[in-house]
């Protein structure tokens, strides 16, 4: 039988000429990465496993993004060990606030990441990097402290769900809505240690809508998500400077246990309704409950790009932020909070009475800038709508694209661009 | 070696911002972390659980962040080995590597309930259900696995391997 696109680079990363669904291999890596909240808890293993060194200087990054700016002192006290630790190893890709952004936004915006590398990172979220061809998976603190000091991994090789894209999205349906929807058909635990391994009319979605499909198939239970590299990726990896990477393809004869067809035309703008994410209704049934808001959240490393900024910025044009609603957007890097900056989409922003934050994974994990109190509900383009995840144990999040937080925050109630 | 305790059951889908809410990990010292282990969901766990005890979930234990603190938490309230249905991936992952036992064992997760006593073989996987007279075996792990297993985690694992290539 032949190989998945995650096998392929599995088997060329543990030296091997073919591996199976279910073997356990040993890879190496091309970049090991942690946040302000993972790696503080990696840095003591790491020292415990008698090392003095990382693999490679250059091959390891540390991106301080949860809490920070430092929202306490504790948390300060995290930022402080990872930036020293930093020092101490001459860490290349460490980067202080105000050159920082949400890690999945920023690491493949450095061009740290090509097609065919094997990367982990310390959080859930590094299942993005599956965007560019990339076989990438979020481990925790002990594993990302071996992956430091010996510069490999082991992996259990996943077998596959093949996701095939046919049909034309319609107008207003965005990446999002995509993975919120499939979610829905898969299920929070559908993909299970598996791989979802995206094909067919891929090509009609930007880098910025596969960074947000490949980034929540975690919320699916799969270890990795995974897109053909075109032109398009191939564009992006160039760019940004990175590396040309390699170029694996599926075999014609590779196993997959499941295979789904999507016809995007089918797609409609979804919203996940608590508390997971697989809880899915469509914008139509979602309106039809009047669910009133008071918070809408648009960034984080699901949808903080320059395309959710500008479709943000599209539906709060010349509108307001309605009177019970604080609407926070959070550009997800430097860059693009830039950007956001030299295509007058601030002013937008502002005018429509938003507010508009630092790059930081802030709110979305319930850590600083946009709590929720008892009893409140928040719109969010985050990717989770667990108990508790943004703030009281009985406030709620709803998950939608930008699009539709961007046009709940105007009415005050859940419901897409078309009913304003 | 074998463990028996009183059961702390929970339903499906337990994910780990419950087990410990991201509000409290500024603060990763595990009895820290272990005095809010459960809070959003069971805010009596804290107070209830005694060293030796054994935590039961449904399906998927263990969703959503890598946060390696879950398990921690759960380890320092003084748990000794969580039963599921099936876990999450890297939930997984993470107990095995800082040395928490889990066992794979849906016959006796689905049986077991709040306040059952169980005692469990982590060698050979088998769980008795003393309060309900039940027996059943988990899935073995695999010889990788209990190989760090038996190291005491992946740091002691990593270390003797890093030692032995030099």
């Amino acid at each position: 039988m032949g190989m998945t696109m995650t096998q392929k680079i599995l088997a060329a990363k543990a030296g091997l000429e073919n591996v199976r669904a279910g073997d356990l291999v040993e890879c190496k890596l091309d970049l090991v990465f942690g946040n302000d909240i993972t790696a503080p808890v990696a840095i003591d293993e790491f020292y415990k496993m008698g090392v003095t060194k990382v693999f490679h200087r250059e091959k390891v990054a540390l991106v301080p993004d949860h809490f920070t700016p430092n929202k306490d002192i504790a948390a300060a006290g995290l930022a402080k060990k990872t930036r020293e630790f930093a020092k101490a190893m001459n860490i290349k890709h460490y980067f202080e606030v105000g050159r920082v952004g949400i890690e999945h936004a920023l690491l493949p915006e450095k061009g740290l990441i090509s097609p065919g590398d094997a990367v982990i990172g310390a959080d859930s979220h590094t299942c993005t990097h599956g965007a560019l061809g990339a076989f990438a998976t979020g481990v925790g603190s002990t594993d990302m402290a071996a992956g430091m000091a010996t510069g490999t991994a082991w992996f259990k090789v996943p077998e596959a769900i093949k996701v095939s894209l046919t049909g034309k999205k319609q107008p207003y349906v965005g990446g999002k809505d995509i993975i919120l929807h499939l979610i829905g058909i898969l299920g929070v635990d559908g993909a299970r240690y598996c791989s979802l391994e995206f094909g067919g009319g891929v090509d009609q979605l930007s880098m910025d809508d596969r960074f947000t499909i490949a980034n929540m198939v975690i919320e699916a239970g799969a270890k990795n998500g995974l897109f053909p590299v075109d032109d398009a990726t191939i564009e992006y990896v160039r760019e940004h400077g990175a590396r040309p990477g390699t170029v694996y393809t599926a075999d014609r004869d590779a196993g997959y246990i499941r295979e789904i067809v999507l016809d995007l035309a089918q797609v409609p703008m979804t919203v996940s309704f608590p508390h997971l994410p697989d809880n899915t209704k469509s914008i139509a049934e979602a309106e039809k409950l009047g669910i009133p808001i008071d918070q809408a959240v648009i960034g984080s490393c699901t949808n903080g790009r320059i395309e959710d900024m500008r479709a943000a910025a599209a539906i709060l044009k010349g509108r307001r932020v309605h009177d019970n609603v604080r609407c926070i957007l959070f550009p997800a890097t430097q860059a693009i909070w830039k950007q956001c900056v030299d295509e007058g989409l601030m002013n937008i922003f502002v005018d429509a009475g938003a507010a508009v934050s630092t790059p930081t994974c802030g709110p979305c994990l319930g850590g600083h800038s946009g709590i929720l109190a008892e009893g409140e509900r928040c719109v969010s383009t985050t990717n989770r709508n667990f108990v508790g995840r943004m703030g009281h144990v009985k406030s709620e999040v709803y998950l939608a694209s930008p699009v539709v937080a961007a046009a709940s925050a105007i009415a005050g109630i859940i419901c897409g661009p078309d009913s304003l | 070696m074998k463990l028996k305790g009183t059961v702390h059951k929970y339903g499906d889908h337990i994910d780990t911002d419950v087990i410990i809410p991201a509000r409290t990990l500024n603060d990763p010292d595990p009895k820290a972390l272990a005095s809010h282990c459960m809070e959003d969901i069971d805010t009596e766990f804290v107070t209830r659980v005694q060293p030796g005890d054994i935590m039961v979930g449904g399906l998927n234990f263990g969703c959503g962040s890598s946060r390696e603190h879950a398990p921690i938490a759960i380890k320092a309230s003084g748990i000794r080995c969580v039963i599921a249905e099936n876990f999450a991936r890297i939930f997984y992952r993470n107990a095995i590597n800082i040395g928490l036992p889990l066992l794979e064992c849906p016959e006796a997760a689905k049986a077991a309930e709040m306040g059952d006593v169980l005692e469990v073989d982590l060698d050979s996987g088998e769980v008795y259900n003393v309060t309900k007279d039940r027996r059943c075996t988990a899935v073995a792990f695999p010889e990788f696995m209990q190989n760090i297993i038996g190291a005491g985690g992946l740091v002691n694992y990593t270390r003797a391997k890093l030692q032995k290539e030099d």
